[in-house]
């Protein structure tokens, strides 16, 4: 708790809302994400979770129904204000709810980041796909047949390769959104292994629909509900039911409706 | 042990109704299947006793009625040639804009409205604006430079409906990821969509090819000849073409052996056919190596 003041702050979300056109997905939202932290985001669908994933690493600037407003700061510099929306990506990794192989091949998933950052030379490739892929606990399954295409392997073995392709970019803020969706609850338990791994090098954004998960891994967990943060609070103190919000309580419990 | 699904009368009305509708889709797919092939199967068995070496690579004789048809076989290639150099890459290249830059504003409807509309102008008034604008404005006179200027603008519509449409087919989900990567989008379209959009873009291209090689109004008036008893030296030249030769032979030369025209069909339906042939191998070679 104490040490909570004194640590870096990789995000500083204040008064952030977002909309798409006329119809408003975010509002109002003021939050701090902290160095080494598991930050959890739980909360229904429709809750503008997806939404401020999107505003962080600026894919509004691909969207132009997408709007913006309020302060949103990564690693003490506006998002907006980055002189170079490529290189903020760049340091930001996104696992998405549906786990998307590019159709290329498994090395050349995990190589591409590499190359956009100027790396080359086959033996430097080669140590970044090794080291991704291993430390996202695939490399073992995938190590003979690095050529054949990412889109081929199963869903847990795609979703685990969205990881390492992340992971290649060697994010200071990992974004995963709902990674567990489409994935089998051995290969879940695995990747949450990882996740708790990788929490000691970096910042970790959990947006997940499984309450139990933000309960397992989350040191703070947020709760979204209609496009307004309701609560932030402590994971253990938030499920031993020391909650501000009635809402927050029931949703934990699963009383919601 | 378990009763039997008896069949009620609602279930047999269903099964019924499958049926009717099954047999009505499938005597639409014959009844345009079968014009194809009669078509084919007339050709075929007219003009298959004309097609010889000396047919395909000799001049015409005595007025058309012998001969071969060498110079208008390697016109219709000069255009189909001068046409992709032009309409492949401006086509291609305005597709991906529309795709993957344009704004969704009145200016990019206005633009897609103007495809549209491109491709329902009647080639005849292509064939008049080829006249005013390359034949006489631009100076190139009546040669294969205007002619297969002409048959592009005409056939741009195509390639770039077919590769916006293949484009467009490239999941969204592909891109967002590359672009979270920090790739731009020209990265995020050279590596991501365009080797995935490939085969939709080739059957573009293939219908650009078809439909230049048959066109026959637009190059009557801006390069194509009546008769040539020499081949054309540069792209500044008149030449002769298979689809003009076909009108010619068919309805503007007397006594010409029956066999003749259709032989010409066959000829350019060859052609045609031919490169249908080339893009699917090609396409199915490409997709067996690239999947999602």
């Amino acid at each position: 708790m104490v040490a909570a003041e004194t640590r870096t702050k990789v995000l500083e979300v204040n008064d952030l809302s977002i909309s798409y056109g006329p119809k408003t997905a975010m509002s109002g939202l003021s939050l701090d994400v902290y160095e080494n932290e598991i930050f959890g985001i739980i909360g229904p669908a429709n809750s503008g979770k997806t939404s401020f994933l999107r505003a962080i690493n600026r894919m509004d600037a691909f969207d132009s129904q997408m709007n913006v407003n309020g302060s949103l700061r990564f690693m003490g510099t506006e998002v907006s204000a980055w002189r170079n929306d490529y290189a903020l990506r760049r340091q930001i990794g996104v696992v998405f709810p549906l786990p998307v192989g590019l159709p290329m091949s498994i090395y050349d998933n995990v190589a591409f980041a590499a190359k956009l950052r100027g790396v080359k030379g086959k033996a430097a490739l080669d140590e970044v796909v090794e080291r991704c892929l291993t430390r996202a606990a695939l490399w073992d399954e995938v190590k003979d047949r690095l050529d054949s295409l990412g889109s081929q392997l199963s869903g847990g073995q795609q979703q685990r390769l969205t990881i390492a392709r992340a992971l290649s970019q060697e994010p200071t803020l990992l974004m995963l959104d709902e990674f567990s969706i489409a994935v089998d609850p051995v290969t879940t338990m695995r990747i949450e292994d990882v996740l708790k791994e990788l929490k000691k090098e970096m910042t970790i954004l959990l947006v997940t629909n499984l309450v139990q998960q933000a309960e397992r891994l989350a040191d703070r967990t947020a709760l979204f509900l209609n496009g307004s943060l309701i609560e932030i609070g402590y994971t253990d103190a938030l499920f031993e039911g020391q909650t501000q919000d009635q809402r927050t309580k029931d949703y934990l419990e699963g009383r919601f409706g | 042990m378990t009763a039997r699904f008896a069949a009620t009368e609602l279930n047999l009305s269903n099964y019924r109704t499958e049926r009717r509708y099954r047999l009505m889709l499938f005597s639409m797919t014959a009844m345009l299947v079968l014009p194809v092939l009669i078509i084919l199967a007339i050709l075929i068995l007219k003009g298959a006793p004309m097609i010889s070496w000396e047919f395909l690579f000799e001049f015409p004789r005595r007025g058309m009625t012998e001969g071969g048809i060498y110079p208008a076989l390697l016109g219709t290639i000069f255009i189909v040639v001068v046409d992709l150099i032009f309409a492949m890459p401006i086509g291609v290249a305005a597709a991906i804009y529309l795709s993957e830059y344009a704004p969704d504003n009145w200016l990019t409807r206005a633009i897609n409205l103007a495809i549209i509309n491109l491709a329902g102008v009647p080639s005849i008034v292509h064939a008049l604006f080829g006249v005013g604008a390359f034949v006489i404005f631009f100076g190139f006179g009546t040669s294969i430079l205007a002619a297969a200027l002409t048959v592009a603008i005409m056939t741009l519509p195509l390639v770039i409906v077919a590769t916006r449409e293949s484009l467009q087919a490239v999941p969204q989900a592909f891109r967002e990821a590359c672009w979270s990567m920090g790739a731009s989008r020209w990265q995020t379209i050279f590596t991501v969509v365009l080797p995935n959009a490939i085969s939709g873009i080739l059957t573009g291209l293939i219908l650009e090819v078809s439909r230049t090689a048959g066109e026959t109004a637009p190059i009557m008036f801006t390069g194509a000849a009546f008769f040539l008893p020499f081949l054309p030296e540069s792209v500044f030249d008149q030449t002769m073409a298979l689809s003009l030769h076909l009108f010619v032979v068919s309805t503007q030369v007397p006594e010409v052996p029956e066999a003749l025209p259709y032989g010409v069909a066959l000829v350019l339906i060859g052609i045609v056919l031919i490169m249908n042939a080339i893009s699917i191998v090609f396409r199915s070679y490409l997709r067996g190596k690239k999947k999602w």
